[in-house]
C-alpha cells in the first residue's frame, strides 16, 4: 500500500520534469506562428527560420567555440591534478582537494563579480578570453570529481609492469597510462562542453557587447515575447546536450569494454 | 638530483597548472573585491581608492538590501523543503526498486543534461496567457479568460524546484543506496511497522544526504538571478540581481563588490557549518 503511493508519488515527479520540457519540443513543431495552444499543425518552419537567422549561428558558433576550448584546457588541468592526487600521496592532499574544488562553493555570482573586477583592474575587458577564463574556473572542479572518481580505478601495478619492461616514465604514460585513462579524460571533458554550453550566470557578466552565447540569445530573445523560434532552439539544444553525454558515454563504455579485454 | 626528489617534485608538478588557475582566477579575485568594496565610487564615474565605509554602511543598513536578502533566503529556504518533499520519495523509488535503477537515475539525469535557461522559459509555454494549462482551462470551458498566472513569488519558487530537485534526488539517492535494507527488515521482524522502521533506521541513516542535497539547492537556489528575471515579476527581485544591477546596469563596482561580498558571507557561512558538522565527502559523493 505504502508502496504503491511512493511509485505514484515517484511518477508525478518525474512527470513534473519532464513535462515542460515535452512541451518545448512539442511547440516547437507547432506550424501556427504565435507561440500557443492549440496547436494549428505539426511543421518544420522554426527550424528552417533558426537556421536562416544569423544572430542565432553566430551564438552557436560562439558556444561552440568556447565550450571546446574550455573543455580543452579545463580537462588539461582537471587531469594532471587528479593524477596527482589519486598518484601520490601528497602532504595536505585534503585541502588541496578543497581547494580545487572551491569554484563550486563560491556562489557563481559571486565568482562572476571578482573575476571581471579583478581582470578589468590588471586592463583585461570584457572578452573572449574574459569568458574562457571564467568558463575553464567553474568547470574545473566539475571535472576534477569526474575524473578522479574514474582514476581511482586504474590499478598501478600495470603501470609498474611497463617500467619494469623496460619503457621510460613518458612512454608509460602515453601507451599505458593514457589509453586507460581514456574513459575518464572523455568523460571529465565532456562535462566540462555541456556545463560551459550550458552556462549563463556568469556568461552575463563577462560576454562584451554583441557577442552571444546560445543561452544569453535565448535570454534576449525572451525579452520580447516567447516565440516558437526560441522553442525550436531549445529542442536543438535538448538533443545537443541530451545526446552529446549519452553519445560520449555509451563510447566510454565501448573504449572501457575494449581496454578490459 | 635523486630519485625519491624527483618522485616527491611529481606531483607539484602535476597539480601546479590548476592550482595557480584557481588561485590567480578566484582567491586572488575575491581578495581584490574585499579591498575594492572599501573604495569610493565617484561623482564623476572614476573610482577612488582608499579606505571608506559608504559602500558596507549602504549594503549593511538600508532596509532595502535587508529586506530583498531575507526574502531570498526565505524563497531558498521554501524551494529547498519542497525539493526535500518531492525528491525524498522519488530518491527512496529508485534506491529500493525492483526494476533498472540504472535506467530510473539516468532518466532523472537527463534534465541536469537539459539547459538550464530552456527549462526555466519551459514554464511559460505551461504557465503562459496561451499556455497549455490556460488553453485546457478554456477548452474544458471552466475559464472564459486566460488566468494570470506567470510572474510572481510563487512562479519563481517553481521555476527553483524544477531546476534543483535533480540535485536533491540524486543526493538523497546515493545516500539511500548505501543503507542495508536488512536493516529495516530487521527492525520489522524485532516488532516495528514498516512506518516506524522507515522513520527510526532509515530516516536517520539518510539524513546526511538529504543534508548535501538541501545544502546544494539552498546555496544554488539562493544565488540565482536568472530564474527572477525570467520567471518572476518585477518586484521579485533576488539579492543576486541587486548584485547584478549594481555591477552590470549601474556599473557602480564598488558597491557590487559589498553587495557580492554579504551573499558570500551568508552563504558561505552555510557551507562552513555544513563543514564542520558533516564535512565535504558527503557533497563530493552526490557530485562525483
Amino acid at each position: 500500500m505504502g508502496w504503491f503511493f511512493i511509485r505514484l508519488w515517484a511518477l508525478l515527479v518525474y512527470l513534473f520534469m519532464f513535462l515542460p520540457v515535452a512541451v518545448v519540443v512539442l511547440l516547437s513543431f507547432n506550424a501556427s506562428q504565435f507561440d500557443s495552444f492549440p496547436m494549428t499543425g505539426l511543421s518544420f518552419r522554426w527550424f528552417v527560420e533558426l537556421w536562416q537567422n544569423d544572430a542565432i549561428l553566430r551564438a552557436f558558433q560562439t558556444s561552440m567555440i568556447l565550450g571546446g576550448l574550455t573543455a580543452l584546457i579545463s580537462t588539461t588541468l582537471g587531469v594532471l591534478a587528479s593524477l596527482a592526487l589519486v598518484r601520490y600521496r601528497v602532504p595536505g592532499a585534503n585541502l588541496i582537494s578543497t581547494m580545487l574544488i572551491a569554484p563550486i562553493l563560491v556562489p557563481e555570482v559571486v565568482l562572476a563579480v571578482a573575476l571581471l573586477l579583478f581582470l578589468n583592474f590588471l586592463s583585461i575587458n570584457k572578452s573572449f578570453a574574459l569568458l574562457l577564463f571564467g568558463h575553464v574556473i567553474f568547470t574545473l572542479p566539475f571535472v576534477v570529481l569526474v575524473v578522479q572518481a574514474r582514476l581511482v580505478s586504474i590499478r598501478r601495478d600495470i603501470e609498474e609492469a611497463a617500467m619494469s619492461l623496460g619503457a621510460s616514465p613518458v612512454q608509460t604514460f602515453f601507451e599505458v597510462t593514457l589509453p586507460l585513462m581514456l574513459p575518464a579524460v572523455l568523460a571529465g571533458g565532456l562535462f566540462a562542453f555541456t556545463i560551459s554550453f550550458d552556462d549563463i550566470t556568469g556568461t552575463l557578466f563577462w560576454k562584451p557587447g554583441g557577442v552571444e552565447t546560445v543561452p544569453t540569445q535565448i535570454f534576449a530573445m525572451l525579452r520580447n515575447s516567447i516565440s516558437p523560434e526560441i522553442n525550436a532552439l531549445g529542442t536543438v539544444m535538448i538533443v545537443l546536450t541530451v545526446g552529446l553525454p549519452l553519445l560520449g558515454a555509451a563510447i566510454a563504455r565501448q573504449l572501457a569494454r575494449k581496454s578490459g579485454g | 638530483m635523486s630519485v625519491e626528489r624527483r618522485e616527491a617534485r611529481q606531483p607539484w608538478i602535476l597539480l601546479s597548472p590548476a592550482m595557480a588557475a584557481i588561485t590567480l582566477l578566484l582567491f586572488v579575485p575575491l581578495i581584490f573585491i574585499v579591498v575594492y568594496s572599501f573604495w569610493l565610487r565617484t561623482a564623476t564615474g572614476a573610482d577612488q581608492a582608499g579606505f571608506y565605509l559608504n559602500n558596507w554602511n549602504e549594503a549593511l543598513t538600508d532596509p532595502f538590501y535587508r529586506d530583498i536578502l531575507l526574502n531570498t533566503l526565505k524563497i531558498a529556504a521554501i524551494t529547498t523543503i519542497v525539493c526535500a518533499l518531492m525528491g525524498y520519495p522519488a530518491a527512496y523509488f529508485i534506491a529500493r526498486s525492483r526494476g533498472n535503477k540504472a535506467i530510473l537515475l539516468l532518466l532523472l539525469m537527463l534534465p541536469f543534461w537539459i539547459s538550464y535557461i530552456i527549462r526555466t522559459m519551459s514554464w511559460i509555454n505551461i504557465l503562459g496567457v496561451s499556455g497549455a494549462v490556460n488553453s485546457i482551462l478554456i477548452w474544458l470551458g471552466i475559464i472564459d479568460e486566460p488566468l494570470q498566472m506567470l510572474y510572481n513569488e510563487t512562479t519563481v519558487i517553481l521555476g527553483l524546484v524544477h531546476f534543483l530537485l535533480p540535485f536533491m534526488i540524486l543526493n538523497v539517492f546515493v545516500s539511500l543506496d548505501g543503507i542495508d535494507e536488512t536493516l529495516e527488515d530487521a527492525a520489522n521482524s524485532l516488532g516495528a511497522t514498516k512506518w516506524q522502521g522507515f522513520l527510526e533506521v532509515t530516516l536517520p541513516l539518510s539524513l546526511p544526504g538529504l543534508a548535501a542535497g538541501g545544502l546544494l539547492c539552498f546555496v544554488l537556489g539562493a544565488g540565482t538571478y536568472i530564474t527572477p528575471l525570467v520567471l518572476g515579476g518585477s518586484t521579485d527581485a533576488m539579492f543576486a540581481n541587486l548584485v547584478f544591477e549594481a555591477i552590470i546596469t549601474q556599473l557602480n563596482w564598488p558597491l557590487g563588490s559589498a553587495l557580492s561580498l554579504m551573499l558570500l558571507a551568508v552563504l558561505g557561512a552555510l557551507v562552513l557549518i555544513y563543514n564542520r558538522y558533516l564535512g565535504m565527502a558527503q557533497l563530493m559523493k552526490g557530485l562525483g
